[in-house]
């Protein structure tokens, strides 16, 4: 199975101090991938590369069949070519409606002339009411976003993610500020969601990520320290040390 | 805004969604009929020609401060360069006013002579009158259009869209924002402005463009008539401006640019060309400017460079905000209000206020009052005039939390009860 996408030697440093080290990762088309790793590892700058909103110093990042060049797009084409993401601190547009965050993220023409010719079709509206369902906010699709608790907007923003549809989902720590049991509703929607998609999801919660039951890839100052199942890197001494022991 | 929730989401008729469109569109037809029976060119004569005038001019500012409004208050850019596109307008429009007057004048007087005059002697009869205050009398460049209307007409809409496209896709791209895009279209406004005061800019210099309140060919017909006339233009182009923003900003665009005034970062990684939307918004909105100032300027009779100057686009903002931005209504009201209060203060009909120690004459002390109102509706009243409504609104429907209001399907939300 070919990777969907390809980050190899990516380096990044702020100011002298190298937040990305020669770090490379692959993942599949259909394929749940957790990355965790102590705070300041880099996990969200990386997730910064790959969406294009930081470009690395130096290394490549290939997205899809074709072997494409990321690091060369901007961050509407990057997110239209189906790279979706969520954010660690929850920003979904507070002063619209659940309906409008939603139907703003649906996957339709970003082109402002189609945008201004559009009306939502029954099906749009459907599509929008089921998601709602999922993530469950059918009863507040009038409502503000910022209107809601700060769980409800984590799921809204997981629902806009959905909504677009796209072939990788990056998700920055989907499950903080959850209770138990909307932790175990995100798990099942990530694991459901990688059936069909690649999804990368960065989660401090060990009991999490033992969950999702998938690869697991440890990042720590900037570079991968190890790869493999939860088992096989809960026992690397490198990790324990680093990560685990603290 | 609470109107606009549900835009995005259930397909209404653009009147049922957004209530307050049919309201102005009558509020303004009344208007606008009022002032005809009042006028003295079409009806009982109470309302002076000269108020007329104001009140048309008044239609005019509210049509940029609506530009200004769905420019800053719907996609977040505050452009200090509105006033700039205004004045644009006035120029273009003013240019063939000013050349067809000067050309049938040129004619009267050269046909007393024995031989008929060449196109020549008219041209340079033209040049000498409209250039003689500058000591020029040539037809600069810029002047190659005058003589035709729809060129000059086109002019109107093209040359602020020019501008705006090629300034807009020069700043959004190197995604400048915030205060530092306000620093430069205020930039570009003085640049203009200076551009024009100088007397070989082409455009007769401080003097600007005037005697703009006469229409070449109908010379005949009284300024109370035109007067009138103008009125009507205005209202209807107000109109015609207020549909198409509210057309702009009630569907999924409104959406988008509001998403993009609130977190445009995020709108990027949804998959939306932030800059592209910028770009469209700030190219339309000089549009709609450039039509108010071609509307406004042949009711005020004379167009200069101090029109252009950047105080006139920080004053733009200052209505926006009074009026209440985020709100189209608001933007009009603000404008309105304030330009007429303005006009009433710096007219000398406000009585002095005498303090004992000191008089406060309003001709100058407007400008401080303003100044005052505008800090004060900054930090206590950021919703401006335009948030009474909402108190109004308030005050009639039960706080529901966000619930429907009635427990049928179709029992009115919340949302649209306050509306
Ligand atoms: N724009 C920036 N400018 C300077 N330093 C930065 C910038 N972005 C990130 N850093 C630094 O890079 C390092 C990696 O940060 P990053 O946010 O990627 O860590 P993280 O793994 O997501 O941590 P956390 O678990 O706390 O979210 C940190 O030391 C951070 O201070
Ligand atoms: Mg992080």
């Amino acid at each position: 199975m070919s990777a969907l996408l390809e980050v190899s030697g990516v380096s990044v440093s702020f100011d002298g101090f190298k937040a990305i080290n020669n770090l490379s990762f692959q993942i599949g088309r259909a394929e749940l991938r957790a990355v965790i790793g102590p705070n300041g590892a880099g996990k969200t700058t990386f997730m910064d590369i790959i969406t294009g909103k930081t470009k690395p110093d130096e290394g490549r990042v290939l997205w899809g069949e074709k072997s494409q060049s990321l690091l060369a797009m901007s961050e509407s084409r990057i997110a239209q070519a189906g790279v979706g993401r969520k954010f660690q601190r929850p920003t979904v547009f507070e002063d619209q409606s659940v309906a409008e965050n939603l139907m703003l993220a649906l996957k339709k023409s970003r082109n402002p002339f189609s945008v201004l010719r559009f009306r939502a079709s029954e099906r749009d509206r459907a599509r929008v009411e089921d998601l709602a369902t999922e993530i469950g906010l059918s009863g507040a699709l009038e409502r503000k976003a910022g209107e809601l608790s700060h769980g409800q907007k984590q799921w809204l923003e997981i629902g806009m993610l959905l909504a677009q549809d796209p072939k990788l989902l990056l998700v920055d720590e989907p499950a903080a500020g959850m209770t138990p049991a909307e932790r175990e509703h995100t798990t099942d929607l990530l694991v459901e969601a990688a059936k069909t998609r690649a999804v990368v999801v960065v989660e401090h919660d060990m009991e999490f990520v033992r969950r999702l039951n998938c690869r697991v890839t440890v990042l720590h100052e900037g570079s991968v320290l190890a790869e493999g199942s939860i088992d096989h890197v809960t026992s690397d001494e490198k990790v324990i040390e680093v990560y685990l022991g603290r | 805004m609470s109107e606009l929730s549900a835009g995005a989401f259930r397909r209404k008729p653009l009147v049922v969604q957004y209530p307050s469109l049919l309201i102005f569109l009558g509020l303004l037809a009344l208007f606008t009929l009022g002032v005809t029976v009042l006028s003295e060119g079409f009806g009982i004569g109470v309302i002076s020609t000269s108020f007329v005038k104001t009140l048309g001019k008044t239609l005019c500012l509210c049509l940029v401060a609506l530009a200004m409004d769905l420019v800053w208050g719907y996609c977040g850019i505050l452009s200090l360069g509105h006033m700039a596109f205004f004045g644009i307008g006035g120029y273009a429009i003013g240019m063939w006013l000013m050349y067809a007057r000067t050309e049938l004048i040129v004619i009267e007087s050269l046909a007393g002579q024995a031989l008929p005059p060449t196109a020549q002697e008219i041209s340079d009869g033209i040049a000498t009158q409209i250039f003689g205050v500058v000591g020029a009398s040539e037809f600069p460049p810029i002047w190659a259009f005058a003589h035709s209307l729809p060129l000059q007409l086109a002019a109107v809409v093209l040359v602020p869209a020019l501008l705006a496209l090629v300034f807009g896709w020069l700043a959004f791209r190197s995604r400048v924002t915030g205060v530092y895009l306000s620093i430069l279209t205020q930039a570009m406004t003085l640049a203009l402005s200076l551009y024009l005061f100088q007397n070989d800019s082409g455009l007769r210099g401080n003097n600007g463009l005037s005697g703009l309140q006469n229409l070449p060919g109908l010379g005949d017909v009284p300024q109370s008539v035109v007067s009138v006339w103008f009125l009507w233009a205005s209202a209807l182009a107000l109109g015609l401006g207020y549909l198409a923003c509210v057309a702009i900003v009630s569907g999924k665009f409104g959406s988008v640019i509001r998403a993009i005034r609130d977190d445009e970062a995020r709108v990027r990684f949804l998959g939306y060309p932030v800059e592209a939307y910028k770009l469209f918004i700030f190219t339309f909105t000089a549009i709609l400017a450039g039509i108010a100032g071609a509307l406004y300027y042949p009711q005020a009779g004379i167009v200069n460079p101090a029109e252009i100057a950047p105080i006139a686009s920080i004053y733009l903002a200052v209505w926006v905000a009074i009026g209440g931005r985020g709100r189209l209504y608001g933007a009009v009201i603000g404008a309105a209000f304030v330009s007429l209060l303005s006009t009433w203060f710096t007219g000398g009909q406000a009585p002095d206020v005498n303090l004992g120690f000191a008089t406060i004459q309003w001709v100058d002390w407007w400008t401080v009052l303003l100044g005052l109102s505008f800090v004060a509706v900054t930090l206590f009243a950021p919703k401006g005039i335009g948030g009474l409504f909402d108190l109004i609104a308030a005050k009639r429907s039960p706080d529901r939390h966000g619930a429907d209001l009635g427990p049928d399907p179709g029992a009115l939300r919340e949302k649209e009860a306050n509306e």
